[in-house]
């Protein structure tokens, strides 16, 4: 028994009962794909297939083909490592930390923004193996011998510690997702016929919603969203000690793990808003995101777009205060410097002034700029990583080794793999799986539906 | 299933009139099979009498698993078996040993819990489960009743479930 306040906006619109719920979300999976899809399915092939081309390339001839060099020894490949993984921190954070808070909205949203974390982490492990050079010899991160004699890894690294870190987010992530999923499959195989019957019977895992086992998935939800929370925020933190454990100028500061883990949800709620604001209408589900979907995730947007901004401003009084020469040459470098000064204010005006249009509600609940700024953020976010790792680099501490980057096709092709891979995955998932978590849209319908039940 | 077992479904339409159908039909000394429900009903785990899973638990134990086994490895190599001298910094640097020895815990911790979860609830990707009625992945909830197990006569337990809410009374004999 829940009681909603009658002020409270509904959640579900359109008057949608239980029945609606399965007929609305399983109509797509079961469904001849429709042009649209077709045709972005299709782009996203082709983008995978070239960024494939080029990745094949950049392993087959070596790190070469990248604009890398003597003193920027780390750019595009990190840059859009952290951007990846940044962006897969809003999924789980939408399915365990606002479970834990008890946040009714996160129904209609966690099940695809969980699908595009699992993606996002994928394009951001391309990158790990990808950056190693010799892919194939990646294994040699993990507690080996090392080449087999007796020298372990150096587990004093924060390069190892990311290992553990992505790898065990990956695979936590996968099975959160995969155990929400499995009700989620017994109401479509119910509904199917034929192979469709075989191929989701087995992803369904014998579910029959009987009140025992959902009395153990509701425990095992819950234990999982507990120890999701300490480890979407472990995991942008140990990203950030990659930076922040060195002694390069504007890598070396304290304030990284904080400012990093806002600025993941910052771009991961754009990137679920990018996403959720095309599905809701290309598969007709105005009714399930709604726009009080919305304005809830751009408030997050504009608290941690606010939390990155003090973070850059706090940077840079620190890089003053702190007295340290290089630090205050590196920060006045990245902002009024000949060679990046247009990639910080990219940075400030996308990530620092922009979200704070949503402010006004006006602007909140418009779903055009809403759009746009998503996109707006997500560049700048790709920004902050850049400015962060290159503009430190390219100032060597000997002035003679001072350099610029200018990036190959390899890094674009590279690059937009990721963007094949991401759509190719998201446009698959959008298609065969149900994009929104039915069982648990539907334990709210009475309490949060426009109408109510008999 | 066993063949030749007889059944009544009850089948209800709003939560909420289950899980009061579930307390009255129990306080009456009908003995319940199971309920069949498309979406978790909050309490009706309590109104069955269940008890709160273990699963929790056994969360803890494999994490507890973890953490050992992430530590006693991480201490084994670096500290013993081949120690490195990084600007004369103990060898035992536990604080930097932390972060993956939380990982290490969560990691044991989910997997460990679910595959549990899976083998205890029987779920698994092959076979076909046992469904009394399909709708109850759908929207319909259903109660079953074995009427084998229950010394009560079957039409006083057919009145029992349309007096409690209870939109349809269906009898299953399992073929």
């Amino acid at each position: 028994m829940q009681v909603t306040s009658p002020v409270r906006p509904p959640l579900v619109t359109g008057g949608k009962q239980i029945p609606d719920v399965t007929e609305d979300i399983c109509r797509q999976v079961e469904g001849k794909p429709t042009k649209s899809w077709l045709i972005a399915f299709t782009a996203s092939v082709a983008l995978l297939l070239y960024g494939g081309y080029c990745l094949w390339m950049t392993w087959y001839e070596g790190l070469g083909l990248w604009g890398l060099n003597k003193t920027i020894g780390w750019a595009w490949d990190i840059t859009n490592f952290v951007w990846w993984v940044g962006i897969g921190h809003a999924g789980t954070l939408i399915s365990a930390i606002l479970l834990l808070f008890r946040q009714k909205w996160r129904t209609s949203i966690n099940r695809a923004a969980e699908a595009m974390t699992i993606f996002a982490v994928m394009c951001a492990a391309t990158f790990i193996l990808a950056h190693m050079g010799r892919p194939w010899l990646a294994y040699w991160a993990l507690p080996l011998p090392n080449a087999f004699g007796s020298l372990w890894v150096n587990f004093n690294s924060a390069l190892v510690w990311d290992v553990f870190a992505i790898s065990t987010y990956f695979t936590v992530s996968l099975v959160f997702w995969y155990v929400g999923l499995i009700p989620d499959f017994a109401t479509i195989r119910e509904r199917a016929t034929g192979i469709r019957r075989v191929i989701y019977g087995a992803l369904s895992f014998n579910w029959d919603g009987s009140a025992k086992t959902w009395s153990r998935y509701e425990a095992v939800s819950l234990v999982l969203a507990g120890v999701s929370t300490p480890l979407v925020l472990s995991v942008h933190t140990i990203v950030s000690m990659d930076f922040a454990t060195s002694i390069i100028p504007g890598w070396h500061t304290t304030i990284f793990p904080p400012y990093f883990v806002a600025g993941a949800i910052f771009s991961g709620f754009a990137m679920v808003l990018t996403l959720m604001l095309i599905t809701r209408v290309v598969f007709k589900l105005e009714d399930y995101i709604t726009m009080e979907h919305i304005e809830s995730m751009n408030k997050i947007i504009v608290l941690t777009g606010s939390i990155v901004g003090i973070a850059y401003i706090t940077e840079f009084f620190i890089a003053w205060y702190s007295g340290v020469p290089y630090e205050k040459y590196t920060f006045i470098n990245r902002a009024f410097g000949d060679d990046y000064w247009w990639a910080y204010w990219t940075m400030m005006s996308c990530n620092v002034i922009s979200p704070q249009l949503f402010w006004i509600p006006a602007i909140r609940r418009s779903i055009v700029w809403t759009f746009i700024l998503s996109i707006i953020v997500n560049i700048g976010m790709w920004f902050e990583r850049f400015v962060i790792i290159v503009t430190s680099l390219s100032r060597d501490f000997l002035p003679s080794s001072w350099a610029y980057f200018s990036p190959t096709m390899y890094d674009v092709g590279d690059y937009l793999f990721t963007f094949g891979l991401f759509f190719t995955l998201f446009l698959l998932f959008a298609k065969f799986f149900p994009v929104i978590n039915m069982a648990e849209v539907k334990a709210i319908i009475k309490s949060s539906s426009g109408k109510k039940t008999k | 299933m066993e063949k030749g077992k007889n059944f009544i479904l009850g089948v209800f339409n709003d939560e909420d009139v289950l899980v009061g159908a579930v307390s009255k039909v129990r306080k009456a000394g009908v003995r319940i099979h199971e309920v069949y429900t498309p979406f978790p009903v909050h309490g009706l785990d309590t109104a069955l009498g269940y008890n709160p899973s273990n699963l929790p638990v056994v969360a803890f134990l494999f994490g507890l698993t973890g953490t050992v086994l992430a530590l006693t490895m991480i201490i084994g190599m670096l500290g013993f078996d081949w120690p490195m001298d990084i600007g004369g910094k103990p060898f035992i640097a536990l604080p930097d040993f932390i972060p993956i020895t939380f990982e290490a815990t969560i990691l044991l911790a989910s997997l460990g819990m679910v595959a549990t979860f899976l083998i205890v609830a029987n779920l698994k990707p092959w076979g076909r489960p046992f469904m009394f009625d399909p709708r109850s992945v759908d929207d319909k909830f259903v109660m079953v009743i074995d009427l084998g197990n229950n010394k009560i006569d079957k039409e006083s337990i057919k009145t029992l479930l349309s007096d409690n809410g209870a939109t349809e009374v269906n009898l299953k004999t399992i073929e």
